[in-house]
C-alpha cells in the first residue's frame, strides 16, 4: 500500500497544491484513506496529520473509513423524494442488508446520502463507483445489488441501456440522458469546432475580444450575473506573472444539470471558450473544475481535449497565432455545494478545504495561486465563442436589453417533459410551465433553493437579470405536494450540511431555523414563530459568501409568497408560546413511573 | 506614514495609513470595534462576523476590509449593534457555555461581549448540542462545548517547522477545531500557554493549573472589553 501512495503523491510531485488530486486518487484506489496514508501524506508535504484531515472531512467523496468495495450514493434532492426516493432507500436497505451511513460487515456494499447530482430529469438517480444508475426503480435496485453479491463487474451492472446523444459515446457509455428539448445557438449543431480560434482570432487582438464580448452585454450565466467582459478585462489589466483561465463546472444548486449536458454534447465549445478567453486575458493555462458527480465523464472528455490538440485548437501557436499557447486540464472536486463559489473553488484547486476568501481582493486581482484568474461559467464560456463567431451586435438581438442572447434551463419537478431548454431571456413563468407540460403548478422554484420559490400570482414574471434572475434551475411543484414539508425542509437541510461552517451566522443560523420550522410543521408553532423567523433570517446577511447570504431564503420566500400554509399550521389562539409544556411533560414523567395523570385537581 | 487617507467611522473624521484594515484603523484613531476571530498581525480570516460594519449599504468584515479615501462606515448604529448582539447570543446557544463554572470567566471575550451588548436571554432557543472534550494531549485539554471556531489557534500556534497543532475538522455545524495527537506530544509549555491565551473563550485550557489569577481580578472584571481603546 505505501508504494502505491507514494507513487501516487509523486505523481502529482509531491505538491501540496494539487492535495486534492492526491487524495481522490487514494480514495479511488482503496476505497478510503488510511491512517497510514494520511501519515504518509504529512510526512511528504510537510504538513501536520491533522492538516490532511481537515481536507478530507470537508468533503463527502473522502472518507478516512472504508465506503466499501461498492459505494452507493443515493441522492436525496427533493425531485428525487417526489419521483419515489423512499421506496429505493427502502429496496436498498432491504437488499443489502443495512442502513444509510453504513458499509455491510463483510465490506462490500456501503449506502450513502448524497446532495443533488445533477440528474434531476431521471430521478431517483445514485452513484455508484462514478457510474451514475438513473431512473431507479426497486426492481432494477435488487438486480444492481443481486449482481454486485455475484461478483459482477461494474460495466455490467449497468445493463448497456445507454443515454441518448454522445451518452453512447464509447468513452463515455453513461446511462444518463441529455434530454435536450429545445435548442438555441448554444446546443444547435451549426457549429464547427475550432472555427473561432483559426478563422476569426487571428485577424483580432486580445482587447478586440474583450471589447467584443463588453458589445454583447452578455453577464454571466453561473447566477451572480457579473458582466463578463469587465470580468476579463479586469483580469487582463490585473498584473501578474501568469493569468489563468478557470471553468467552473461545480454545478452544485440543487436542480441545475445544464452544464452536464452542455459538457457531454458540446465540450469542445466550452474548451474553445476558454481558449478565446485565455487569448484575451493573456493566459497559457486553464483549468477546468469540475464536480465529482461527473466523474464518469473524466476519460471522455480527456479524449476531447486530446483531440483539439491535435487539431491544434488546444497547445501551442494556436491558429499560427504566435504567442497564442493555450492548454487546459481537468481538476476534481470531492462533493462540496460551496465549492462553486468562486473563492471556494479556487481553495479547493489549491489542495484545500473549500473555505471562501474574503473580499476583496478579488479572482481577478489574487485567484489561483495568487494570479490574476478568471472564472466563469461552463454556459459562459461556449457563449463567448459564438459572440467571438458572430459579434457582439448579432447577439444583443436575443434575449431583452438587459439580458442580453440565450439561457439554459434546467426544468425538472412535475413536468411531462423534464429537461434542457435554451430559451431567450425574457421569456416568462407560464410560457414555461405550457411549453414543458405542467399543469395544476402550485409553485416554481426558481434559481434553486437559494433563488425564490414563486407561486401562482407571478407567473407572468421573466426570466432576466432585472425580474426572475437564475442560474437555469427550476422546479415544478404541482398541487400534490406539501411545500413545507418536502421542498422547505429539504433546502434548509441542504444548506445546514453544506455550509462550510466558517462563518457564525451560516453555520448556526439555518439549523435555528430548521427547527423552528420543524416545530411549526409539527402543529406547535405560534403566531411570534413567524415573525421571529423573518427577524433572524436577516442574520445571514452578514455572512461571508452567497450560500450563507441565501441559505434563509427557503423560508423567507416561502413565509413571503405562502404565507397562509404557515399561518394554517400555527396555533390559532395563543401568541406567543411558554416555551415549556407542562401538561405534556408531567404527562412524561407519569408514563416513565407507571402513574395515571390527573389534570383535575384544581 | 506617506500614505494617509481620510474616512469617518459613524460620522466622525479618522485617518490612517492607506491599506490598514478598518478594525486597526479604528483602533489607532480610538475607536472600538469588537472582535472574536481577528488577530493583529495574523492574516485574518472573517469567519466570527461580529465586526461587522455598513459601509455605502453593505454589510462588510472591518477586520478584512482595508479602509479607502472616503470611506464612510457605520458601526454603533442601532441596526449594527442588534447584529453584533443576536451573534453573540447565537454563539452562546450553539454551544454549552457555563460561565460559572469556566476558567475563562473573567478572561472571556465571548462573555465580556456579551455584557458589553447586554445580553440577558438569548432570543433563540438553546441548542445543547453534545459535544467532547479532549484531555487526551499532555499539556491542554480542548474543550468542544466553549469552542467558536475562531481560527485563533489553528493560526498563530505552529511548530518549529511551521506545521499547525490544530486544524478543523468536518463542516457546517459539525465543524470542530482538533490538536494533531502527534504533535501535541511535542508541545512546550509556552506554545500551550499561548494557545490558551489566544483562544477567545475557554476551549483551550492548560493542564494542571487553574485560577492563577483570581475571579474579581480578571482582565474583564473591572472594564468592560474594548475600554482600552476607546480615547
Ligand atoms: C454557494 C455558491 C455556489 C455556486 N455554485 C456555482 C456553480 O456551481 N457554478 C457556477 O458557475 N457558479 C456558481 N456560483 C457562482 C460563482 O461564485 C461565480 O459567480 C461564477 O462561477 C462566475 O461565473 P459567471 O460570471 O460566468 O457566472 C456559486 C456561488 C455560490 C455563492
Ligand atoms: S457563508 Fe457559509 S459557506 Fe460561506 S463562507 Fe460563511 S460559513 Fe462558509
Ligand atoms: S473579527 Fe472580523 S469576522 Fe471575526
Amino acid at each position: 500500500m505505501e508504494n502505491i501512495v507514494k507513487q501516487i503523491i509523486d505523481k502529482y510531485g509531491s505538491d501540496s497544491n494539487r492535495l486534492m488530486d492526491i487524495l481522490i486518487d487514494i480514495q479511488e484506489e482503496f476505497g478510503y484513506i488510511s491512517r497510514k496514508a494520511i501519515e504518509l501524506m504529512a510526512l511528504t508535504l510537510g504538513i501536520s496529520q491533522v492538516d490532511v484531515e481537515q481536507v478530507i472531512t470537508f468533503y463527502h467523496f473522502l472518507s478516512v473509513k472504508p465506503r466499501g468495495k461498492y459505494a452507493i450514493y443515493l441522492n436525496n434532492s427533493v425531485v428525487s423524494y417526489m419521483f419515489g426516493r423512499q421506496a429505493i432507500k427502502e429496496a436498498f436497505e432491504k437488499e443489502v442488508g443495512t442502513t444509510f451511513g453504513k458499509v455491510t460487515d463483510d465490506g462490500l456494499i456501503g449506502l450513502f446520502d448524497t446532495a443533488c447530482i445533477g440528474m434531476n430529469d431521471q430521478e431517483p438517480a445514485a452513484i455508484i463507483n462514478n457510474k451514475v444508475f438513473t431512473r431507479l426503480t426497486p426492481y432494477r435496485v435488487r438486480e444492481i445489488v443481486r449482481h454486485m453479491r455475484e461478483g459482477r463487474e461494474l460495466e455490467e451492472l449497468s445493463n448497456e441501456s445507454y443515454g441518448d446523444g454522445k451518452n453512447q459515446h464509447p468513452e463515455l457509455k453513461a446511462m444518463v440522458s441529455s434530454n435536450i428539448r429545445r435548442k438555441g445557438m448554444i446546443l444547435s449543431d451549426d457549429y464547427k469546432t475550432g472555427k473561432v480560434v483559426q478563422s476569426i482570432l487571428p485577424e483580432m487582438s486580445p482587447e478586440a475580444v474583450i471589447a467584443e464580448i463588453k458589445h454583447s452585454h452578455i453577464r454571466g450565466r453561473g447566477g451572480a450575473g457579473f458582466p463578463t467582459g469587465f470580468k476579463w478585462e479586469f483580469c487582463r489589466r490585473a498584473k501578474g506573472e501568469k493569468h489563468y483561465v478557470v471553468c467552473n463546472a461545480d454545478e452544485g444548486e440543487p436542480g441545475t444539470f445544464k452544464d452536464r449536458v452542455i459538457l457531454t454534447e458540446k465540450p469542445e465549445l466550452v474548451f474553445e471558450g476558454m481558449a478565446v478567453a485565455g487569448y484575451a486575458i493573456g493566459g497559457e493555462e486553464g483549468i477546468l473544475y469540475l464536480r465529482y458527480e461527473y466523474r464518469y465523464m473524466k476519460d471522455y472528455l480527456e479524449s476531447v481535449l486530446d483531440k483539439m490538440r491535435e487539431q491544434n485548437f488546444l497547445g501551442s501557436k494556436i491558429g499560427e497565432i504566435e504567442g497564442f499557447d493555450f492548454d487546459i486540464r481537468i481538476q476534481f472536486g470531492a462533493g462540496a455545494y460551496v465549492c462553486g463559489e468562486e473563492s471556494a473553488l479556487l481553495e479547493s484547486l489549491e489542495g484545500k478545504r473549500g473555505e471562501p476568501r474574503d473580499k476583496p481582493p478579488f479572482p481577478v486581482e489574487k485567484g489561483y495561486l495568487n494570479f490574476p484568474t478568471i472564472i466563469n461559467n461552463v454556459e459562459t464560456f461556449a457563449t463567448a465563442v459564438r459572440i467571438i463567431e458572430k459579434g457582439g451586435e448579432w447577439f444583443t438581438q436575443f434575449g431583452t436589453e438587459d439580458s442580453t442572447g440565450t439561457k439554459i434551463l434546467s426544468i425538472s419537478g412535475d413536468c411531462m417533459f423534464p429537461g434542457v431548454y435554451e430559451v431567450n431571456w425574457g421569456f416568462n413563468v407560464e410560457d414555461m410551465l405550457d411549453m414543458v407540460g405542467a399543469y395544476d403548478v402550485q409553485a416554481v422554484q426558481v434559481g434553486g433553493p437559494s433563488g425564490t420559490l414563486i407561486a401562482k400570482d407571478e407567473f407572468h414574471r421573466t426570466l432576466g437579470y432585472s425580474d426572475l434572475s437564475t442560474g437555469g434551475s427550476m422546479i415544478i411543484f404541482g398541487k400534490q405536494r406539501n411545500l413545507l414539508k418536502e421542498v422547505v425542509l429539504n433546502f434548509m437541510e441542504f444548506f445546514i450540511d453544506e455550509s462550510c461552517g466558517s462563518c457564525s451566522t451560516c453555520r448556526n443560523m439555518p439549523q435555528v431555523m430548521h427547527n423552528k420550522l420543524l416545530k411549526i410543521i409539527n402543529g406547535k408553532g405560534v403566531k411570534k414563530d413567524l415573525t421571529d423567523l423573518k427577524e433572524w433570517g436577516k442574520i445571514l446577511l452578514a455572512s461571508r459568501c452567497g450560500l450563507g447570504q441565501t441559505a434563509g431564503n427557503p423560508i423567507i420566500s416561502s413565509l413571503k409568497n405562502f404565507h397562509h400554509l404557515y399561518e394554517d399550521l400555527i396555533q390559532k389562539d395563543k401568541e406567543f408560546d411558554e416555551g415549556f409544556d407542562l401538561t405534556a411533560s408531567v404527562k412524561e414523567s407519569c408514563k416513565f413511573v407507571g402513574r395515571v395523570p390527573n389534570f383535575n385537581h384544581h | 506614514m506617506s500614505n494617509l487617507i481620510k474616512f469617518k467611522i459613524d460620522g466622525v473624521e479618522c485617518m490612517a495609513e492607506a491599506g490598514t484594515y478598518i478594525i486597526e484603523a479604528a483602533k489607532k484613531n480610538g475607536v472600538y470595534i469588537p472582535t472574536l476571530c481577528n488577530m493583529p498581525n495574523l492574516k485574518p480570516k472573517g469567519s466570527c462576523r461580529i465586526c461587522t460594519v455598513k459601509i455605502n449599504g453593505r454589510l462588510m468584515t472591518s477586520c478584512t476590509t482595508p479602509v479607502a479615501d472616503g470611506m464612510e462606515i457605520e458601526s454603533t448604529s442601532a441596526e449594527i449593534s442588534e447584529l453584533r448582539k443576536s451573534i453573540i447570543e447565537l454563539l452562546f446557544v450553539s454551544g454549552n457555555h457555563f460561565c460559572p463554572s469556566c476558567e475563562k470567566s473573567g478572561n472571556c471575550e465571548l462573555q465580556a461581549l456579551g455584557y458589553l451588548y447586554q445580553m440577558m436571554v438569548p432570543r433563540f432557543p438553546f441548542d445543547f448540542p453534545v459535544k467532547g472534550i479532549d484531555a487526551s494531549s499532555p499539556k491542554i485539554i480542548k474543550d468542544q462545548n466553549r469552542c467558536i471556531l475562531c481560527k485563533r489557534c489553528i493560526k498563530s500556534i505552529k511548530d518549529a517547522e511551521d506545521r499547525s497543532f490544530f486544524a478543523f475538522r468536518g463542516r457546517g455545524n459539525h465543524l470542530e477545531v482538533v490538536l494533531d495527537a502527534e504533535l501535541a506530544s511535542t508541545m512546550t509549555d509556552a506554545q500551550a500557554e499561548e494557545a490558551m491565551r489566544n483562544c477567545p473563550v475557554g476551549s483551550i485550557i492548560v493542564k494542571e493549573k487553574g485560577f492563577a489569577i483570581p475571579i474579581g481580578k480578571r482582565k474583564f472584571d473591572h472594564n468592560p472589553i474594548g475600554s482600552n481603546v476607546k480615547v
